[in-house]
């Protein structure tokens, strides 16, 4: 009887937490504040001159929803993302980690900007890094 | 005329070869900020007393990095400095050196051995990363995990055997563990060292109370305040050869400060336990590292 009690209290404190705990969505500022960070990003992206080479041949118009929705949806947001796999969009393109760094390093930038924890921008950062497998291919 | 010739060659090639270098950037330290770690003071990439699985400088793996260091620690009876520079190839080898100054101030008095009698050590080091990336593999548990071994040297070898040493030179062999838990902002390191030295090999090798290789520990955990700041503590056991003078495990808590991917700084509290019956040393540690 003790134990299903305290079972019971156990249950409704996870569910609580649950219910209380922010997506990493929330704490990047959710729609609004995550559309900020992407598009300023991608500013940083088609400007960088170690990333010239990479984003010159993309249409902005074309990447930047895409970009967003795959950021929403890796960080538990409301979002669907239909674009292609990280490996196969990626294929072909000779992306070495020097470059794949540099877009970890100007989104800090862009996180920084938006006044982003660094804590909460690592939480980010872990779930993107093991992206280098299937990205980098140099 | 065949001397300005070959002068005008060799200005073409070494041109040439520079551009070749800008071109591939093999220099381009394309690692992110403060994960290159530092340099201990036996030169290796690590910590500031342990070595890390990290492959020293910024190299990726189709780049190379270096690392030069300075360090002094000031203890209350002894002065330790150490020189050095290390060189990461691919993210993969590092080959490093350093040369330790140990100047034992008035205690050297106290040991009859005269007032700032100094100890030298030439360290030569080299790691091979196994596998693993401690940054990168954030989906797993698995750590970076490297191998490697330091070369030491130590001269003052007439003193070395009035106090036990069974030898003034020996190798040390390490296996070092590194992980970065991104999500917590946390780097760790577990290295197990099997070596034979005494004080780090500034008092030579074995003694008279044991002259085998025996494993110790070492230890390190950096908590990231921000891409440029991050703050630490060590530990690091070592063996105790020496009937002369009795030894202890060593402790640091450090600050790190990364200005750019050039510069870093190190300012630690170092507790090296009790040296040469001097009494335990606690003092002040302080790093200075320039590098790619």
């Amino acid at each position: 009887m003790r134990i299903l009690l305290f079972a019971s209290l156990l249950a409704a404190a996870l569910t609580g937490r649950c219910m209380a705990a922010e997506t990493l969505y929330d704490q990047l500022g959710g729609h609004d504040g995550l559309s900020r960070i992407v598009d300023r990003a991608l500013t940083l992206y088609f400007t960088d001159p170690r990333l010239h080479a990479d984003f010159d041949n993309i249409n902005r118009d074309w990447l930047q929803p895409r970009f967003y929705a795959f950021f929403c949806k890796t960080t538990g947001g409301p979002c669907v993302y239909k674009g292609r796999a990280m490996a196969p969009s990626h294929k072909g393109l000779h992306i070495d980690q020097a470059r794949f760094n540099a877009v970890v390093e100007d989104l800090q930038t862009a996180m920084d900007e938006s006044r982003i924890p660094f804590r909460t921008q690592n939480r980010l950062l872990a779930l993107l890094a093991p992206m280098e497998r299937a990205i980098v291919t140099r | 005329m065949r001397r300005a010739v070959l002068a005008l060659l060799a200005a073409l090639v070494w041109a040439g070869g520079g551009r070749a270098w800008a071109q591939a950037n093999l220099a381009g330290s394309g690692r992110l900020l403060a994960t290159s770690g530092i340099t201990d003071v036996e030169g290796t990439g690590g910590g500031g007393l342990v070595p890390w699985a990290l492959i020293t400088g910024y190299g990726t793996n189709d780049q190379i990095g270096a690392n030069l260091h300075a360090t002094v620690a000031g203890e209350p009876d002894f002065l330790l400095t150490s020189l050095g520079a290390g060189i990461g190839l691919y993210d993969r080898i590092e080959f490093s050196y350093a040369h330790e100054w140990f100047d034992t101030g008035r205690a050297g008095a106290r040991l009859g051995l005269g007032q700032g009698y100094q100890f030298h050590l030439d360290v030569a080091g080299a790691k091979v990363r196994l596998f693993g990336n401690a940054v990168y593999d954030q989906d797993t548990l698995l750590p970076e995990v490297s191998a490697g071994a330091e070369f030491k040297a130590a001269d003052r070898h007439a003193v070395l055997d009035a106090i036990g040493a069974k030898s003034p030179d020996g190798v040390d062999f390490y296996a070092a563990a590194t992980k970065l838990f991104l999500s917590e902002s946390l780097l760790v390191d577990a290295t197990l060292r099997f070596t034979k030295a005494n004080q780090f090999g500034l008092l030579g090798f074995g003694g008279d109370r044991n002259d085998s290789y025996r494993p110790e520990f070492e230890a390190s955990a950096a908590l990231l305040l921000s891409r440029r700041l991050a703050i630490g503590a060590e530990v690091r056991t070592k063996p105790d050869n020496l009937g002369f003078a009795r030894e202890g495990p060593a402790f640091d808590a450090f600050v790190a400060y990364f200005l750019d991917k050039h510069v870093s700084a190190t300012l630690a509290f170092l507790a090296l336990g009790p040296i040469a019956r001097q009494g335990d040393q606690n003092g002040v540690y302080f790093s200075l590292q320039s590098g790619f």
